[in-house]
């Protein structure tokens, strides 16, 4: 190599660390630039249609890039503690437009959509209308049934509903015994309880489950009990109008022909008349009664329900 | 039978020789990373988006290398002129050198798909810790790219017998994104009506049908893929890549090549 030759080489050397140096330091100024305008969730996002139209075919992939996407976006602004998830909603239906059966993106993503902020969007609506959207699109994912009465019940409060939607997944060959359980719980907390008696009726009779039968004798001697509460309570009242004071016990229901015998619960145990409201003796006996509680006692009316997310391992 | 393997063994050759295979290095990186990153960057979508990616991958790579080198499989022999060298000085006829080179990059893609297969199947033993019955699935819809090969490879070579590789790539590619929407064509042919309902069906049952060879949905989402569909889109492929044979062998034989 002739000494000119060696300048060449040495100037083009240090021409080459300083624009590689040059260019990191550029590429970082671009993505603080960049990062400032994400934050305010302006980018540029295509229509479903159009995307699925553009993927030639392999959408597959671009649905999990998309959902990627998604869980990369919601990460961020959780991290941030943002309240605002615009791009949330949209990226969603792009991903499920793109993969039909990406259940993954309805069940996820309707947590997400669902959680009040900063945990989530806040937005149950749209996460049931998602959810809603997988089940017309794969009408055999029981699961998805679930994620809807999750929402519908925690946080569109609609217990009757969500009844519906667990009775309506429980049916699906392969869902699980407890969709039908909640289901039940569910009518009887929404105060259906001609539905919900013969929603625990059924559970009792299609199962051989000893925890699950007895489970379901349990809840049909609270529904029964719950029914003999509100009745009694009715005698009570039109018998404070009729007297114009509430009756002390039931001796003096009895004298005066309300009521032919000393009520008793589905236990066998007699009810308490406690300053013109009925109560059970022993509540504990009758663990899922809604009615005719110790002032103070809660109803524990329905059951423990698997996170949302977790059912996928079951 | 022989002059026409002695061809497709040489294209085999050549290929490797243009480093055709050093795709699948990459190919490799992007499974290994693919089963290392998804885990972490999503949720619940690991052995689907490998599936994915790795069919896609398949897919992609190899239509490009059936079209970068199918457009240039007689084009190259003539420009460098050593075409006159096998049909004058060897007792090779136009239509065997034709199907030959076709037999060669097919043989080369069968050889690459094979290998990218193997570096999928890997990923997800890695991923779901066993391979199962829904994996044959996968094995499916890579017979089904296997098919898209042969197409491509067939429409390649027909337009390098007439053009030049810069249009011939545009040709073979323009009727691949055609192609990929043959069913959207037929739909709106059936909405259309009159001359365009005639125009659009006509062009519908033209262009090759790329649409109906891509199952890599299904696979991923382990949908069993029937027999029938997999039957029937090997004869189809086959029926069409004899037109493409045919078409090109016609046109290269009625060439000056002087």
């Amino acid at each position: 190599m002739t000494g000119n030759s060696k300048r060449v080489v040495s100037i083009s050397l240090a021409l080459l660390l300083l624009c590689m140096g040059a260019s990191v330091e550029m590429s970082r100024k671009l993505e603080a630039e960049r990062s400032g305008a994400e934050l305010q969730d302006v980018m540029y996002l295509p229509s479903a249609r159009s995307v699925k139209a553009l993927s030639l075919g392999y959408n597959g992939l671009l649905a999990d890039l998309y959902w990627t996407r998604v869980v990369q976006y919601f990460g961020s602004h959780h991290h941030a503690h943002t309240t605002q998830y615009k791009l949330l909603a949209p990226l969603l239906d792009i991903t499920t437009e793109l993969d039909p059966q990406l259940i993954t993106a309805y069940e996820f993503g309707s947590i997400f959509l669902a959680q009040a902020p900063p945990e989530g969007a806040g937005d149950p609506r749209a996460a049931a209308k998602l959810v809603e959207k997988g089940i017309e699109r794969n009408p055999t994912a029981w699961r998805l049934y679930y994620h809807l009465g999750y929402i519908q019940w925690m946080e569109l409060h609609d217990s009757k509903l969500a009844s519906e939607s667990f009775q309506k997944g429980s049916e699906i060959p392969g869902a699980l015994p407890w969709m039908k359980v909640m289901a039940a719980a569910l009518a009887q907390h929404a105060g259906e309880y001609r539905t919900a008696t013969y929603l625990w009726a059924n559970i009792l009779n299609s199962t051989t489950d000893k925890y699950i039968r007895d489970n379901a004798e349990k809840r049909l001697r609270a529904l029964k009990c719950d029914e003999e509460v509100r009745l009694l309570q009715e005698y009570i009242t039109k018998f404070t109008d009729a007297t114009g004071h509430p009756p002390t016990s039931w001796d003096e229901m009895l004298a005066t022909g309300w009521i032919k015998r000393v009520p008793v619960d589905p236990v066998g145990k007699a009810f308490k008349l406690m300053n013109g409201r009925v109560q059970v003796a022993d509540p504990e006996k009758l663990p899922f009664i809604t009615r005719g509680l110790p002032p103070g006692k809660e109803s524990n009316v329905l059951p423990k329900l698997p996170k949302q997310g977790e059912t996928r391992s079951e | 039978m022989r002059r026409i393997m002695v061809i497709a063994t040489n294209t085999f050759r050549e290929a490797v020789r243009d480093r055709v295979l050093y795709n699948l290095v990459v190919f490799a990186v992007v499974m290994i990373g693919a089963s290392l990153l998804v885990g972490r960057a999503s949720i619940g979508i690991e052995r689907l988006a490998l599936v994915n990616l790795g069919l896609t991958s398949i897919s992609l790579f190899g239509i490009l290398i059936s079209i970068f080198l199918g457009i240039g499989l007689v084009y190259k022999e003539m420009d460098k002129r050593t075409l006159y060298t096998v049909l004058a000085a060897r007792p090779v006829r136009r239509w065997e050198f034709i199907t030959g080179k076709w037999a060669g990059l097919v043989m080369t893609l069968v050889v690459n798909a094979a290998m990218m297969s193997v570096a999928l199947f890997a990923g997800l033993l890695y991923v779901s810790g066993k391979l199962t019955s829904a994996d044959w699935g996968v094995v499916a819809a890579i017979y089904l790219i296997l098919l898209q090969y042969v197409l491509m490879t067939s429409l390649a070579l027909l337009f390098s017998t007439f053009s030049t590789p810069l249009m011939s790539s545009l040709f073979a590619f323009s009727l691949f994104v055609i192609g990929s929407y043959a069913g959207d064509l037929r739909r709106f042919a059936n909405l259309a009506s009159g001359f365009t309902r005639v125009v659009a069906y006509g062009m519908s049952y033209a262009v090759p049908n790329f649409a109906a060879l891509n199952m890599i949905l299904p696979a991923a989402h382990a949908v069993p893929i029937s027999t029938k569909l997999v039957l029937l889109d090997s004869v189809y492929v086959f029926v069409y890549a004899g037109v493409c044979l045919s078409a090109s062998i016609l046109i290269f034989e009625r060439r000056n090549l002087k």
